[in-house]
Formats: structure tokens, C-alpha cells, sequence
């Protein structure tokens, strides 16, 4: 698998900047990830780490600089990095309307899973995030922490090269929590399969990252391991350490057009929910 | 293909499980053949222009598909704000699949809410004049379906959330649906509402599915009738997807 890698870094970001106007989200940033590595990228709100994940998992096109993923290129050939990710979203991606089943179905369609291995891997994914039983329940009738288990399922049923999680356990339980990083880390050791994670929890970071990248201001201003962040700043903990490197100050976000309608969803008492 | 499909299955499924939208949306089509139909009736046959519910039923059928049609295009916003619009687009197939997908099973809904309605129409009293011109007219509520749905895919994808919603239903909906003809006949109006019922695209579905179930003579004529709706539906087909690729979630 060598062919498609550059010197074992699966990921290769160069250079990266995004212009929205005049403000610059992402200035000029540059880092690797190894195979199999699972790497943090940590920062503060309003930090960029948002849109760097939307430009390295295709969704936007960068200003400047150059993103290879699994010996693809985001710009120049979007499939290809396309088949190579799956993505667990910060907000649910799925469609309530349909059963668990038929959102695998649908996800198996779209990446081509052959017919003749189709049934027994949704089978199987279901099964290891313990959701078999429900699979041909509507997904609104979820919980929120059945409704990640379903996600990592379906981010993870066309073998990904790289797993992308975006705020995977944002207001899970530690139980939930403890479970969904089994179930990643099994699959990181197993197949091999680099995972990229955003989180605000350091120790959560800190327990299962090989690597981190801390982001702030657009910028990239840390990297390493976790102890090396620590040694670097001299903190006891991870969060101390990434408290010494951003600042205290708290960081506000302006509110998107999405955001603002789902407030208005839910004023409504919102039509799926 | 199987995107496609599978996208086109999606929109059926959803429209088979919500039963209260289907009740819902009968709701109005039905106020409109009541209150116009038998309320109207009287003055439309003293002006010596015969039936008026067998004028009007066409009209409201198209009525529905037009509704129905620009909903199911619309629908793109809400899976933008509960995000399964994203995993539609970090999918490894090309966006022009899933749009075409999606207005085809919006198309399809569109059709069999246009079937529901044409049955709602035979309960309160309209014969269409010749069985053998249904199927004509069921191509014509066909076109009408998938020109409006990608109308409604385009105006969506241009739209980050449903504050646009109100502008386009009474700026562009029901202008279409009101100047088009579907309720009155479109002789003798005066020159600038001549005008508008020429420009607005839902005249011509209207003037032939009229054709089609009543045999009234086609104000545009069929030919035209047919010609236009094809040439629209294929030019927002190409104004949809061009949108759509464009969605950046």
C-alpha cells in the first residue's frame, strides 16, 4: 500500500490557507499524519479547525496550498479522497426518516460496496456498535448517543483509509464516550486506519492521541505527542498545557445562517424533530 | 444508476411514511374544488361557458403537482439543516446523480399526489371527456413535476435557510399558480395579463392537461403545450444541478 503514501504520511497538508473575503480562516498551515496514527487537532472556537477539516474532507476548496490524502489530491481528485475517508460529523448526518438499515443501505449504495458483500458488512458494522437489534427502527426514534454509534457504523462500513471525527463525543455520556473509542480503536489496530479527531475534552486527547496539532488564530502552533506538549510548555496536564498555548481568553462565534435556522427549527418545534 | 435510484427510493420512502402531509396536502386542492367550483358554478354557466368544475379540475390537479413539486425541490434545505445533505456531498459520486435522483423521486411524488388529487376530483363530480387522452395528460403532469421540482432543488441551493421561504411562496408560487389560467379561462383578459399568463410556465401545463381530460380547445395548442414544458423541464434541470453543484455545506 506503500504506492499511495508519501514517505508513510497519509495526510500532507501544505501551505493551506482560506480566504472568506478579507478575513483569513486558515493561514498558511502545514502538517503530516502518519498510517495508522490517530491524531488530534485541538484548538479554541473560532480557531479554524472547521475549515481545515471541510477543505481536507473535500467540502471546500482551499485559497491557497495543497492537500493530499491517501495519494490524492482534495482539488484535483476529489473521488479518490472521496472513497478513502469516512466522516463522522460534529451535528448528525443522517436521515431520520429512514431506518438504520436503510441509511447503511443508502451509504453502501453511494460508495459502491459490491452487492455480494453488502448484506454481511452492514451486518457486521451494525452488530459492532450493538445496534443489529434496531435496525429496522426510523433513526428518529434514536438517542443521541445511538444515533453516533449509528454514524460510526456507517463512517466506517466502506473500509476508510482515514477516519475524519469531528467533536465525535460532544455531549455523550462517559459510557458512550468509552465505547465509541473502543470501537475506533479497534478498527485503527486492526486495519490499519488513520484517525483524524477534533475534540474540546484534553484528556480525551491526551488518553488516546499518538499525535496532537494545536490550532489557533488561522495557525498551526503546536505539534507533537502528547507528553512533548506538555514538556514543551511545562504543564502538568494536556489542558494546562493547551490553556498556556491559546490563552485564556474566551473566544466568540458568530453565529451561521445554518446555526440561526436550526434555532428557528427548534422555536418551531421543528418538523422532523 | 444506483445513486440515482437509491436517491429517487429515499424521496418515495418519505413521502409514503408521512400520511399526515399526504391527508394534509388534500386539504387544500379539496377547499378550492368545493369553494370555487360549486361556488363559481352558477355565474360561469349563466355566461354561457358551460361547466365550470369540469373547467376547474384540471386546474387544481395541476394545483397540487405545483405544490407538491416545488416542496419536494425545497426539501434540499432541510436536508442541509438536519445535515444528511452532507453525506449526500463527501460521497464519491458526482453531485449531478444525486440532484437528478432527487428530482426525479420529487417528480414521482409530485405525480402521485397529481393521481391522488385526480381521484379527489372524479368524488365531487368531474368526467374527463376521453379515456384515451389520460395518458397524455399524465405525461403533461410528468413534465410539469419535474419542472417545478427543479425549480424548487435550484431555488433551494441558492438559500442557506427557510428565511427566503415566505418571499418565494407569495412572490413566485402563487403568482404562478394564480396567473396561470387554472382558474379562469385566459380569453379576453387584458393585454398585460395576456402577457403574464404567456410568460408563466404553468399556463401551458394547464392548457394541456385541460386538453388532455376535457377536450376544451388548447389556447397555446398542444404541440406548444408540449414543447415548452419539455424544453423548460430540461433547462431547470440544467439551472438545478448547476446550483447544486455549487452548494457548499
Amino acid at each position: 500500500m506503500s504506492y499511495n503514501t508519501d514517505h508513510g504520511n497519509v495526510i500532507t497538508v501544505s501551505g493551506l490557507v482560506k480566504k472568506f473575503g478579507d478575513f483569513t480562516a486558515v493561514d498558511n498551515i502545514s502538517f503530516e499524519v502518519k498510517k495508522a496514527e490517530i491524531f488530534a487537532f485541538l484548538g479554541p472556537n473560532g480557531a479554524g479547525k472547521s475549515t481545515t477539516i471541510k477543505m481536507l474532507t473535500t467540502l471546500l476548496h482551499p485559497t491557497q496550498g495543497t492537500v493530499t490524502l491517501n495519494g490524492h489530491d482534495t482539488t484535483s481528485d476529489r473521488n479518490g479522497v472521496r472513497k478513502s475517508i469516512g466522516i463522522v460529523f460534529q451535528d448528525p448526518s443522517l436521515d431520520d426518516d429512514l431506518t438504520a438499515m436503510e441509511n447503511m443501505e443508502f451509504h453502501a449504495t453511494c460508495y459502491k460496496i459490491p452487492h455480494n458483500t453488502r448484506k454481511s458488512r452492514i451486518e457486521e458494522m451494525l452488530r459492532f456498535v450493538e445496534l443489529w437489534d434496531k435496525r429496522d427502527e426510523l433513526v428518529k426514534t434514536f438517542s443521541g448517543g445511538m444515533k453516533r454509534r449509528l454514524e460510526i457504523a456507517r463512517g466506517l462500513l466502506h473500509h476508510p483509509a482515514i477516519l475524519f471525527l469531528d467533536e465525535p463525543t460532544l455531549g455523550l455520556d462517559p459510557q458512550t464516550r468509552n465505547h465509541m473509542w473502543s470501537y475506533v480503536k479497534d478498527i485503527n489496530e486492526k486495519e490499519g486506519m488513520t484517525v483524524f479527531f477534533t475534540t474540546h475534552y484534553m484528556e480525551e486527547a491526551d488518553r488516546v492521541a499518538d499525535r496532537i496539532a494545536v490550532m489557533d488564530h488561522g495557525r498551526t502552533i503546536a505539534t507533537g505527542t502528547p507528553s512533548e506538549l506538555k514538556a514543551k510548555t511545562g504543564a502538568e496536564s494536556l489542558e494546562d498545557a493547551f490553556l498556556t498555548l491559546t490563552g485564556h481568553k474566551i473566544r466568540e462565534e458568530e453565529a451561521s445562517g445554518v446555526d440561526r435556522m436550526r434555532m428557528m427549527g427548534r422555536v418551531w418545534g421543528g418538523r422532523r424533530r | 444508476m444506483d445513486v440515482i435510484y437509491i436517491m429517487w427510493l429515499r424521496q418515495l420512502k418519505k413521502y409514503f411514511r408521512s400520511k399526515s402531509r399526504i391527508v394534509g396536502s388534500l386539504g387544500q386542492p379539496l377547499l378550492f374544488l368545493l369553494a370555487f367550483g360549486f361556488g363559481f358554478g352558477a355565474v360561469f354557466k349563466k355566461a354561457g361557458a358551460g361547466n365550470y368544475m369540469q373547467f376547474l379540475a384540471p386546474g387544481i390537479i395541476i394545483m397540487s403537482v405545483l405544490f407538491t413539486a416545488i416542496f419536494s425541490g425545497i426539501d434540499v434545505i432541510w436536508d442541509r439543516q438536519f445535515g444528511f445533505l452532507k453525506e449526500t456531498m463527501v460521497a464519491p459520486v458526482s453531485r449531478f446523480q444525486i440532484m437528478l435522483g432527487k428530482t426525479l423521486g420529487g417528480a414521482t411524488v409530485a405525480s402521485i399526489q397529481g393521481v391522488i388529487v385526480f381521484v379527489l376530483t372524479l368524488i365531487v363530480g368531474f368526467r374527463p371527456h376521453d379515456l384515451i387522452l389520460l395518458p397524455l395528460g399524465a405525461i403533461v403532469v410528468f413534465l410539469v413535476a419535474i419542472l417545478f421540482t427543479s425549480l424548487g432543488i435550484a431555488l433551494a441551493s441558492t438559500m442557506e435557510d427557510m428565511q427566503g421561504f415566505q418571499l418565494i411562496m407569495n412572490f413566485l408560487v402563487m403568482p404562478i399558480f394564480f396567473l396561470s389560467g387554472a382558474l379562469f379561462p385566459l380569453e379576453g383578459l387584458p393585454k398585460v395579463m395576456d402577457i403574464i399568463a404567456m410568460l408563466d410556465p404553468l399556463s401551458y401545463g394547464v392548457d394541456g392537461l385541460r386538453f388532455s381530460f376535457i377536450g376544451s380547445e388548447a389556447a397555446f395548442g398542444m404541440t406548444t403545450d408540449m414543447v415548452v414544458l419539455f424544453l423548460l423541464a430540461a433547462a431547470l434541470l440544467g439551472l438545478g444541478s448547476m446550483l447544486f453543484e455549487r452548494i457548499q455545506v
